[in-house]
């Protein structure tokens, strides 16, 4: 019916029917939108007096806001970190294709690289939003190369960088150019990582804690330097020791800053991190629990070796090992498997499982006002999931941008 | 005057609700009109416990009804009286009230118009009874200093024009509101006795609601409910009977 809309033309539509994740509960009411934006349907009445063009029925789906993956290293056969010529037309394959996995935003991950590849690659990822052609893109997240040694795992050692000369020079140097960039991981016992961390967080980058032989203090001191997040906990850090936590204990460190949260990565695909310590982890600090895939350029393509940056990797299954060893090398995991394994292995509640993929990860980049919610006025990039949380169909800006074959194809 | 007495909070609803359905068959069609009864003032139109937040999260969203046809008293305009006036205008413009809908206070207030308020009184700012703001103080989490203490309300006088006014009581803290309002005598100071004036009042009412009123009173009315549930019965719906404005039923008399 028409409408009159004193304040835009844009049509407005009204999902109902359905249970939308608002107030972290799954409540029955409608979802508005409008000009690519969630609206606030009371205002719309009483001071536009307008209605809905057009009302679409979700056959009582869950409505939860779309996932984002901060760490994710390719897939489909693409690999971020590797400079090819056609590498724009791979991060636009992976961004369309990860859209079937509830994924409406993400960081493209580069592994520990050589420097010519940063100054190769990175140019060409740039922030942009996410529509039809695929999943936004928030910036890229910097795995390395100044990460320790003794935890680099899948990392090529010869790779490896250390900032202790020109501190956050050397980074400059060697990325290249920090434009795109969103998340940084490193290791903070290495010498001047302060100064480094600080730089970062000036500039509005996310600084991780990651591929790390750091102690708790260590780990504190990067915290109060600015550091918000930690590289998937437990792989590629020391375990936990009682008298030691090292960087675990962050997760219930007192000397976090107030009004800080510190988040952490988990790769919930049962095979990362048995899943009583993925428990361990969410019992002891569940608003901090970001899913990520950490996936690779294996991810939805058959077993078979694939490679990730300088390294090659074989796929089994689920398991992604670098070729001819046990070194745990990213995973073939897809984000709503995550979410739903996630849900599994904790007990948790539904909107807990989803949270854990959009709004911590939207907390943790300091977007929660327009991505990772339903709420008002922020951006409609939301999905449709069935009651056991499989993705039905993904909105972008409003726009149904992918949706769940009937004969399952 | 119709009382009917019903078990629970649920099937008091539930009857007023289904009285209500038969009630906008029968008015036909046409461009049904929507008033509010009142507005306390003060209040933001998006605060939480605004009329137009309740109004919005309890009705109005649930239901195709156009925005246009919606009549709130604005708490916020800037010249009160005038706002008030002009409520009674659009009433007036609409034809008039057919069914009015309200509750009762616990000291047997309708809408607004608290113990003292004139008989034939019509929409106007009034000062709120402390029992009604305490009563109040729980939609501001218990901050008294919160709560507002002016109204918006129509008037006794301007319910008392409509042409049927129906009342739903329900919780024993209203029972001595409902005997003063229908064992008593008409009095100022339980407004809703009014309606003992009125020629088509309809109470409805839960088994705790009855506490203060006589035995005798209950029964009688009980023993009505065979033919006051008649009132409840489907009609025919507005699909099935096309255009056509169904003329032929009207509300049953006393």
């Amino acid at each position: 019916m028409p409408s009159n809309k004193s304040v835009s033309d844009a049509p407005i539509v009204q999902f109902t029917n359905c249970r939308i994740l608002r107030d972290h509960q799954l409540q029955r009411e409608d979802l508005w939108v409008r000009e690519g934006k969630i609206l606030n349907p009371e205002k719309l009445f009483f001071d536009e007096k307008g209605s809905a063009d057009v009302q679409l029925d979700c056959r009582d789906s869950i409505i939860a806001p779309g996932f984002i993956d901060v760490q994710i290293n390719g897939g489909f056969g693409v690999d971020f970190s590797l400079a090819t010529d056609d590498f724009k037309s791979g991060i636009d394959l992976v961004s369309q294709k990860i859209l079937s996995h509830g994924v409406t935003s993400f960081c493209p991950t580069l592994v520990t690289s050589p420097p010519s590849v940063y100054h190769q690659v990175l140019p060409q990822i740039s922030v942009r939003n996410g529509g039809a052609h695929g999943a936004g893109i928030l910036g890229a997240h910097l795995e390395g190369p100044f990460i320790s040694k003794e935890k680099k795992g899948a990392h090529p050692e010869h790779c490896l960088r250390t900032f202790e000369a020109g501190a956050f020079q050397d980074l400059l140097v060697t990325y290249g150019s920090l434009d795109c960039v969103q998340i940084v991981t490193l290791a903070p016992e290495m010498r001047r990582s302060s100064e480094v961390i600080q730089e970062l967080t000036k500039r509005g980058i996310c600084v991780s804690l990651g591929h790390s032989v750091a102690n708790l203090s260590q780990a504190e001191e990067a915290v109060q330097h600015g550091a918000t997040f930690i590289t998937h906990l437990f792989n590629a850090m020391l375990p936990f020791h009682h008298r030691d936590p090292g960087i675990v204990g962050l997760l219930t460190s007192d000397k976090i800053p107030a009004g800080r949260r510190v988040f952490y990565g988990m790769i919930s695909d049962g095979i990362h991190t048995n899943p009583a310590a993925l428990r361990i982890a969410h019992r002891a600090h569940p608003k901090g629990l970001v899913l990520v895939t950490d996936a690779i350029a294996g991810m939805g393509l058959a077993p078979g070796r694939h490679t990730l940056g300088q390294q090659v990797v074989e796929i089994d299954g689920l398991n992604t090992y670098i070729a001819g060893t046990k070194t745990l090398s990213g995973s073939v995991a897809t984000m709503d498997t995550c979410v739903r394994h996630f849900q599994e292995a904790t007990g948790c509640s539904v909107e807990t499982a989803l949270e854990a993929a959009s709004l911590h990860p939207a907390q943790l980049l300091g977007i929660e006002h327009k991505k990772g919610t339903l709420d008002y006025d922020s951006d409609a990039d939301f999905l449709m999931l069935n009651d056991s949380l499989y993705v039905q169909a993904t909105y972008i800006a409003g726009e149904e941008v992918w949706r769940q074959d009937v004969l399952g194809m | 005057m119709k009382l009917i007495i019903l078990e629970n909070y649920s099937q008091a609803s539930e009857w007023a609700a289904k009285y209500i359905r038969n009630r906008i068959v029968q008015f036909g069609p046409g461009p049904g009109r929507f008033f509010t009864l009142g507005l306390p003032t003060g209040l933001p139109r998006d605060h939480p416990e605004s009329y137009h937040s309740f109004m919005w999260n309890n009705f109005f969203k649930h239901i195709d009804i156009s925005a246009e046809n919606v009549h709130i008293l604005d708490g916020n305009a800037p010249d009160l009286q005038a706002e008030c006036d002009a409520f009674e205008e659009k009433i007036k413009a609409a034809g008039g009230i057919e069914l009015f809908v309200g509750g009762i206070g616990p000291d047997g207030h309708i809408a607004f118009n608290e113990p003292g308020s004139s008989l034939v009184s019509r929409t106007r700012v009034k000062t709120l009874a402390m029992d009604t703001i305490l009563a109040n103080a729980r939609f501001f989490d218990g901050d008294l200093s919160k709560v507002p203490t002016m109204a918006l309300t129509v008037g006794v006088g301007t319910v008392m024009d409509a042409r049927e006014v129906m009342i739903l009581i329900t919780g024993a803290h209203k029972a001595f509101a409902l005997y003063k309002a229908i064992e008593d005598g008409v009095n100022h100071m339980w407004t809703v006795s009014a309606f003992q004036q009125h020629p088509n009042t309809l109470f409805v009412c839960d088994e705790d609601a009855t506490l203060e009123l006589k035995v005798k009173t209950v029964k009688y009315f009980k023993g009505l409910m065979l033919v006051h549930n008649k009132l409840v019965e489907p009609l025919y719906s507005m699909k099935e009977m096309g255009a056509e404005r169904s003329q032929s039923k009207k509300p049953y008399s006393d």
